[in-house]
């Protein structure tokens, strides 16, 4: 029977298949833990007496807590270090694998599985963290879970799940100069919706997506859960594999041809059929940013902050008033003249070295606005280590940008990286919420791109605002600069 | 897992839709490392304002929510079904329920109840014109009452068999175990291990150079 490729790894992967409305029972690949959703799964075993069942399937780093100044002194705020500590101590009671602060395999964790190449096509991966998804561009069937399943995969290496249903996103033709992988899928949940996926895996695919890199593909996937999905996919192809050789943990010899043999039918049958199908035109595109406080709430750079009494639907019209009063924006006024305190570049959506490479080539030999401050955190501390060798750092620093240590950091303002009440971001990351960034923050999610321009410019931006001349920056190395391949040295 | 199969408590109208859980629990609370002792947490950021229902008398001691489409949107943060149940809920009822957030629930034996967006109006204007009237929450006939409202809900049936004989996951799945390890024979060799632990030649790794602070002279 055809299938859908999220069909194809699910059917890999059950162990036992569920009767009578009972959940299948799925194998896992590949589990991911950091501090935060982990201390109470290790103590449910504690006090079970299970251990856990494949340390050698399980991994853990730090990232969500962890300071990214001073990482070389403990961590001032004690509430953060007794979760990191507990950490290691689980991590070293259970066997588990554990990258601490300090160790060039730290970071956040959606970042530290593709590094390593233990994020490879086919795998069921999950972690206690909604942005699994991430790894979905592989064409794994990766999503995020709760902790009492991090306790289930620990003691079983299984979950019992109920299917997903399946839905096509379908991106047909060419970006525009400008326009990146952020913005399609900003575009895609405003189209359908915080809730639109619902129960539901994406895969992502079309002439557009086949285009991107594998750090692309990856910043869409992330967001899949913005739009309610448990996952999001991506066949895989030879961007894939490219991305994939080499890599630490990658099969080698006989096993690399084994597993590209297998890796090369990991894709939706012409005749599968899927629950629902959505198509956009990448040729529409352009820079995206939200002006509201859910991820949905997005709009195209050169339109105006929508005016609710326009809204018809009752429920969105409510939510628009509300979002506009805490957003502390006009209705109707140009998304453009918006000016931001803070411009922050990381996160798992978009703080890996493409990212950074753009940025960098974009703000080069510029200074960044005198109203703002602009921090740059790395996705993990090997691309922190692989920008510094190829001088980014030093591009960033002479812009008058703040240069970190790896983590998650104002993503989500764990840390002492916070947004003050009121005062308003401009941010790579992947959740606009209330508070999301510090107490009272407001958040405009952008593509790194737009957050390069609004740095130089202080007001929300796109790369064509700076100039007609100025050429849109890609994220491959920059001229001249010694390269430094994550795989090979660091 | 305690059974649960008929629970009545005062009802809470909370009209909000897209309530996330970072307004549920914020992510200040996420460093504890206990299971307990979340109930200071909940909507930690609105418990501050009189206004808010759970400050008002009548509904203090709730135990059922009502809430408006999509609950438990965003962050998997199990820490929602925590706090949630700390503070006193057995039940949430909404529309629409997050993906993850309706399988935390079920997992921790709170229930995520899904009633219709009208019967959530009835039952929103029962609690508003009577606070503190009690909810009954019945898992056996999938039935809401408050006074002469009866609203019925969906909760899969599945996670309601479990509910109701109050079954924990692990024990359950760990009957297979012989699947399991028949399973893990077939995996092919070239799916990953993590241990033994394979690396790129260690680099030492020192803070990234001297940081310029918004506000320092040197940016100036
Ligand atoms: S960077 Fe943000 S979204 Fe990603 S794992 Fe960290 S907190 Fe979650």
């Amino acid at each position: 029977m055809a299938g859908t490729l999220a069909e194809k790894v699910w059917d890999a992967h059950i162990v036992r298949r569920g009767t009578d409305g009972a959940p299948d029972l799925l194998y896992i690949d590949l589990h991911l833990v950091h501090e935060v959703t982990s201390p109470q799964a290790f103590e449910g075993l504690r006090l079970a007496g299970r251990p856990v069942r494949r340390p050698d399937l399980t991994i853990a780093t730090e990232d969500h807590n962890t300071p990214t100044l001073d990482i070389d002194r403990p961590i001032a705020d004690l509430t953060s270090r007794t979760q990191i500590q507990t950490l290691r101590n689980n991590a070293a009671e259970f066997g588990v694998r554990l990258h601490s602060l300090g160790d060039a395999d730290q970071g956040i964790v959606h970042q530290v599985g593709p590094q390593l190449g233990l994020t490879m096509p086919g795998l069921t991966v999950v972690c206690g963290d909604s942005h699994t998804s991430t790894h979905g561009a592989f064409g794994a069937l990766a999503f995020g879970i709760g902790t009492s399943e991090v306790e289930h995969v620990l003691a079983t290496q299984t979950l019992p799940l109920a299917p997903f249903k399946t839905m096509a996103i379908t991106v047909d033709g060419e970006l525009p100069k400008g326009a990146t992988s952020k913005d399609i899928i900003l575009a895609i949940i405003a189209k359908i919706g915080t809730g639109g996926g619902q129960g539901y895996v994406l895969e992502y695919r079309g002439e557009a997506i086949r285009a991107l890199s594998m750090e692309a593909r990856m910043t869409i996937c992330n967001m899949s859960i913005e739009a309610g999905a448990r996952a999001g996919m991506i066949a895989p192809d030879e961007t894939t594999f490219e991305y994939l050789k080499g890599r630490p943990h990658a099969p080698e010899g006989a096993d690399w041809d084994a597993a590209v043999e297998y890796w090369s039918t990991l894709r939706s049958d012409d005749d599968a059929v899927f629950d629902t199908e959505v198509v956009l035109r990448a040729s529409d595109l352009e820079p995206f940013v939200t002006w509201g406080t859910n991820p949905g709430q997005g709009l195209p750079l050169s339109s105006n902050v929508p005016v609710p009494s326009e809204i018809a639907d009752e429920n969105e019209r409510v939510a628009a008033e509300r979002a506009l009063e805490y957003m502390g924006l006009e209705p109707g006024m140009p998304l453009r003249d918006i000016a931001v305190d803070t411009v922050f570049i990381g996160s798992c959506t978009n703080g890996r070295i493409e990212d950074l490479r753009s940025v960098a080539k974009l703000v080069k030999g510029r200074k960044k606005a005198d109203s703002l401050r602009v921090l740059v955190v790395p996705s993990s501390a090997r691309v922190r280590l692989q920008a510094e060798a190829e001088g980014l750092d030093q591009i960033f620093l002479d812009f008058g940008a703040e240069w970190r240590n790896a983590g998650c950091s104002m993503c989500l303002g764990m840390n002492p990286d916070q947004l003050a009440p009121g005062e308003r971001s401009a941010s790579t990351s992947n959740r606009n919420f209330e508070g999301r960034q510090g107490k009272g923050g407001r958040t405009h999610l952008v593509s790194p791109l737009v957050a390069g321009a609004t740095a130089i410019r202080g007001t929300l931006s796109s790369v064509a605002d700076l100039g007609p001349d100025v050429e849109v920056p890609d994220g491959s190395p920059l001229e001249g600069a010694p390269v430094a391949d994550a795989r090979q040295s660091a | 897992m305690e059974k649960f199969s008929q629970h009545t408590g005062v009802g809470v109208p909370l009209r909000r839709s897209n309530v996330d859980t970072d307004q549920i629990i914020p992510a200040v609370y996420l460093k504890r490392v206990t299971r307990t002792g979340f109930e200071d947490a909940l909507f930690a950021a609105w418990r501050g304002d009189p206004e808010f229902v759970l400050n008002q008398d009548a509904y203090r001691s709730g135990s059922v929510l009502v809430a408006g489409p999509d609950f438990g949107t965003g962050s998997s943060r199990e820490h929602a079904v925590w706090a949630l149940k700390d503070y006193g809920f057995r039940a949430v009822l909404s529309t629409r329920f997050a993906d993850i957030f309706r399988g935390n629930s079920g997992k921790q034996g709170l229930l995520a109840a899904q009633v219709a967006q009208e019967d959530i109006e009835l039952l929103w204007k029962v609690l508003e014109a009577r606070p503190g009237t009690e909810v009954t929450v019945d898992l056996v006939a999938k039935q809401a009452r408050a006074d002469d409202v009866v609203v019925p809900f969906e909760v899969d049936d599945y996670t309601r068999w479990r509910l109701m004989e109050g079954l924990d996951d692990i024990g359950l799945t760990l009957k297979h175990e012989g699947e399991i390890t028949e399973f893990e024979a077939t995996r092919a060799s070239w799916r990953p291990l993590t241990l033994p632990a394979k690396h790129l030649p260690p680099v030492e790794v020192v803070a990234a150079r001297p940081v310029l602070r918004h506000g320092d002279d040197a940016l100036a």
